[in-house]
């Protein structure tokens, strides 16, 4: 039962790191209709980014934290001004296209800049567990639990209350009649574009802060599609619960399929319930099939 | 407050919609603008308030000044701050939104600390608005939609509203209805409309000027209470023919005299 408890905890947490990444992938295929296969490097360009304040200019981790979020966040606003920007109106295949080149570009960015070597941050979380109900759970996980959730929270704040929030969610569901109000929707893509890098960004840096950090960690990229079609393409609340769903069953997969089959069971277990959810629910837990009046 | 001077709108490159057309509209006016189906009209409203680029249309001659300021190439977005709001044919209410949320997407251009304000004076004008404040906007019925979109314009608090068909698809009562609160907006909230109708008998009542066109081009114009009483108004947009005895008509239909 212990074995149980733990892989559920590191479910939650990797979950967790899923649901933000796939509330960045979700903001922008709302928003803007564009599949973007770049998400996982977006989290691998904010790791890298914190990774590199905090050691060679030894600034301190909540400070290096916060610059990295202003940083992804400009650079995904240039990202939308640069290469998106133009695409609007293009067939969908051409966006998906670029959104796959921008991949492989900021991959090899990443890679000349920073090499292919795992770096690990400096202790930022000390290493003592913590004991909770006789389990043991490192301290890491606790935080990026707590980042994440709290991350969470002060966007769906943003998205019920504030006005911009509410603004984009307009765009989302009719781009003319936001227009007709005044609503600057190319400004609402490049805003989407540079949330979702930023919450990229700070999975990327609790999962560096877990696992260290080398190029394989945009893997996580592709994973963000079993959370979204589970949880629904078009849904902040589906992205959520999907990305902990597959977190939690993929740790359990790797825990419990893993030692009998010889391994792969982690890895193969999410897109196995991404075909199960695309034949018996196409729209996912939260997607909307369309409101329809009656 | 608004000419509109001599515009070509051009489709696709190709397909020219509006050929020359100039309108007139006055402060405090109720303006409306009649014709049948394809006539130009909704593609008149759109030029004005520059959401022509989605449909992929373009000004290619003539100019539209607002206030004496050119606003015939300024953004969609420019228009609305300048003023001019325009409520869409069909509603087009947020469906995934809830009626509060809708309202606070119309005051987008708006400072944030009037936004409060501005939806209490919408609820004072639809109290039913303000029972459903909370319902998500696509499941409301039609006339519900039609109010939720003219408070969203009400939001921006617009010197100007352009308004598509507002009494498309709803029940007789309900246009009254509509057409009241446009009448009670130009009253009250002092505010200019321009009034793209099919159901022209309502619009003549309501306005007080109107356009008529055909084809892309301005036809005939003048007071509400004139077209009203004008003849081939009567035959073709009000279908008041009076006691015609059908014996004695001959078989082809009245021509349209302003085409000659």
């Amino acid at each position: 039962m212990e074995l149980f408890f733990q892989l559920v905890i590191t479910g939650i947490v990797i979950g967790s790191i899923y649901a933000l990444l796939a509330l960045g992938f979700t903001l922008i295929y709302k928003a803007t209709d564009v599949v973007n296969f770049a998400q996982g490097e977006l989290l691998l360009v904010g790791a890298y980014i914190c990774l590199h304040t905090t050691v060679t200019y030894n600034v301190p981790f909540i400070a290096a934290f916060f610059l990295t979020l202003v940083f992804t966040f400009l650079m995904g606003f240039c990202i939308e001004k640069i290469f998106l920007r133009r695409m609007i109106g293009e067939p969908i295949i051409s966006i998906i296209m670029l959104t796959i080149g921008l991949s492989s570009v900021l991959r090899a960015i990443v890679t000349i800049i920073w090499g292919t070597d795992t770096l690990t941050f400096p202790e930022v979380f000390s290493q003592a567990p913590i004991v909770v109900f006789g389990l043991s759970i490192s301290q890491v996980y606790i935080y990026s639990i707590f980042a994440v959730a709290i991350f969470l929270g002060l966007f769906t704040i943003f998205f019920k209350k504030s006005k911009v929030g509410v603004a984009m969610r307009a765009v989302a569901s009719d781009q003319q009649a936001a227009l007709s109000m005044g609503i600057d929707v190319k400004r609402i893509f490049a805003l989407s574009w540079a949330i979702a890098a930023v919450v990229s960004a700070v999975g990327g840096i609790f999962l560096a802060n877990i696992n260290g950090v080398n190029t394989s960690l945009s893997h996580f990229g592709l994973k963000v599609f079993p959370v979204v079609i589970l949880g629904g393409l078009d849904s902040i609340i589906g992205a959520i619960v999907g990305g902990l769903i597959i977190g939690i069953l993929e740790n359990l997969a790797g825990g419990y399929i893993d030692p009998l089959i010889g391994g792969g069971a982690k890895e193969l277990f999410p897109f196995v319930i991404m075909i199960v959810v695309l034949m018996i629910k196409p729209y996912g837990l939260f997607g909307t099939v369309e409101v329809e009046k009656v | 407050m608004l000419n509109v001077n001599n515009i070509e709108v051009v489709y696709n490159d190709v397909i020219l919609v509006l050929k020359g057309l100039s309108l007139h509209v006055e402060e405090g006016q109720v303006v409306a603008l009649l014709g049948s189906n394809g006539a130009g009209k909704s593609t008149t409203l759109k030029a004005v308030s520059g959401l022509l680029r989605p449909d992929d249309g373009e000004i290619t001659d003539g100019d539209i000044t607002f206030m004496g300021e050119r606003i015939d190439r300024k953004d969609a977005a420019d228009i609305v701050k300048s003023g001019i709001f325009q409520v869409m044919e069909g509603r087009r209410v947020f469906k995934d939104l809830t009626v509060e949320e809708n309202l606070i997407a119309g005051a987008y251009t708006q400072k944030s600390s009037t936004i409060k304000t501005n939806i209490d004076r919408v609820y004072h004008y639809f109290p039913r608005l303000q029972e459903r404040r909370n319902q998500v906007a696509g499941y409301m019925s039609g006339g519900e939609q039609q109010m939720l979109a003219i408070g969203r314009a009400l939001m921006a608090s617009p010197r100007m509203v352009l308004m598509d068909e507002p009494s498309l698809g709803l029940s007789p009562l309900l246009v009254k209805e509509i057409f009241s609160i446009i009448k009670m907006m130009n009253e009250e909230e002092k505010t200019t409309i321009l009034l793209v109708e099919q159901n022209a008998n309502m619009a003549l009542s309501a306005s007080h000027y109107g356009y008529i066109m055909e084809n892309g081009r301005i036809v005939l114009d003048g007071p509400s209470s004139e077209l009203k009483e004008n003849d081939d108004v009567k035959e073709f947009y009000l279908g008041v023919t009076g006691q015609k005895s059908f014996r004695e008509v001959k078989h082809y239909r009245r021509r349209k005299r302003w085409l000659s």
